[in-house]
């Protein structure tokens, strides 16, 4: 396990350097002006940055006044007495529900339960499984669909849907089955 | 999109004004407006850089190397865009980031690939199947190591965090193949898209 450790040590500090030298040192080998190059490409950064603004806003903000109001608890009230029934611990509800909505909600509500339950506690893992298998739905929707204006999701927002539902099933059966 | 939003909001007055919240909520607006405007500041510098860094990769052929060694995965995911290099180089940029958990770097990648899926997009306001297929293997948030979660657990003091790194992955790569069937089950049951967008 230490050695995996030290491995993945060296990956999270290794790999961003690596791709950055790599793709530079290979430019210059091809005689790319890198300089004029980088520049160039660099600017549209801030038009896609501006274009997304409004889709962040919209999804953003919802989800905050969801989470004020009370509703999300209810949400979670209301989910809970059937998730208990498949050996989900109602500990791990919000997390189930938030984490498709708010990426820091969903960081926060993990933080929670890592520090109100035992650590190496079988609820811990799975909410560390769930939330290391999953990323922000509408986060994602609103970023990517907000760069090129696109409104109309057809069935993107569906599909992220089912495939977080796929996630916290799969975390579960996984997690009965490795720590259970 | 239209009806998930405005249930979001609306729930969110009518629930509100029931527990006697309205207040936390018209402050939870008015912090959202701004937390999201703060999200786009913050992704700015990265994105600028990232997209410079992309237009050196395109330009010096590694985007169409990659693309060209990852042609027959990318033909049966966006059989839309059969070769064109950019896009697929771009996606497999943007994957690889992912499974590294460098998100920092893959939106910027993904972001681009938008843009150029945009390009050959016939209805310029809805999604291309293209587009939905590349929202469904992001959501789905394929990583190698999840890192920051490892993180959480160390600082909570785990006896031994990288446990978890197996049954993550595990779940990951289901979560991830489950998108990719799911949208391309999705493609057959909705209306193609010039004849309607859709929801």
């Amino acid at each position: 396990m230490e050695n995996i450790r030290h491995i993945l040590d060296i990956i999270s500090v290794y790999a961003l350097p690596s791709i950055i030298f790599v793709i530079l040192l290979w430019a210059l080998i091809k005689k790319v002006p890198v300089y004029e190059t980088f520049v160039d490409g660099a600017k549209e950064g801030v038009d896609v940055t501006l274009r997304i603004v409004p889709y962040l806003t919209a999804i953003v903000v919802a989800v905050a006044m969801f989470r004020a109001s009370g509703a999300l608890d209810m949400l979670t009230a209301c989910c809970a007495g059937f998730l208990d029934k498949i050996n989900m611990p109602s500990d791990i509800v919000p997390l189930a529900i938030v984490r498709s909505l708010s990426g820091s909600a969903a960081l926060g509500v993990f933080s929670d339960i890592a520090s109100s339950n035992p650590v190496d506690s079988y609820v811990t893992k799975l909410g560390a499984i769930m939330l290391g298998s999953s990323e922000t739905t509408f986060y994602v929707l609103a970023v990517y669909f907000g760069s090129v204006g696109i409104k109309k999701v057809r069935y993107a927002l569906i599909t992220g849907l089912i495939a977080d539902f796929l996630g916290i099933v799969g975390a579960i059966v996984v997690a009965n089955w490795f720590f259970a | 999109m239209n009806y998930i939003w405005s249930f979001l909001i609306l729930i969110s007055i009518v629930v509100g004004a029931v527990n006697g919240k309205l207040n936390d909520v018209v402050n939870a607006l008015l912090s959202g407006a701004e937390t999201s405007v703060k999200i786009a500041i913050g992704i700015c510098g990265v994105m600028v850089f990232w997209l410079g860094i992309m237009k050196i990769a395109e330009k010096s052929g590694i985007v169409e190397w990659l693309s060209k060694i990852l042609t027959p995965v990318a033909n049966f995911l966006f059989p839309e865009v059969k070769g064109n290099d950019k896009i697929i180089g771009d996606v497999a940029m943007n994957f690889s980031a992912n499974a590294l958990g460098l998100a920092n770097a893959a939106t910027p990648m993904g972001l681009k690939a938008m843009d150029e899926m945009q390009k050959i997009n016939k209805d310029k306001s809805s999604a291309s199947n293209s587009m939905c297929m590349l929202l469904a293997m992001n959501t789905a948030g394929f990583q190698l190591i999840p890192a920051t979660v490892i993180a959480i657990l160390v600082s909570c003091g785990a006896k031994n965090p990288t446990e978890i790194i197996i049954p993550t992955f595990i779940v990951t790569s289901f979560a991830f193949i489950g998108a990719i069937v799911t949208a391309k089950i999705m493609q057959r049951i909705f209306p193609p898209q010039t004849e309607s967008g859709g929801e």
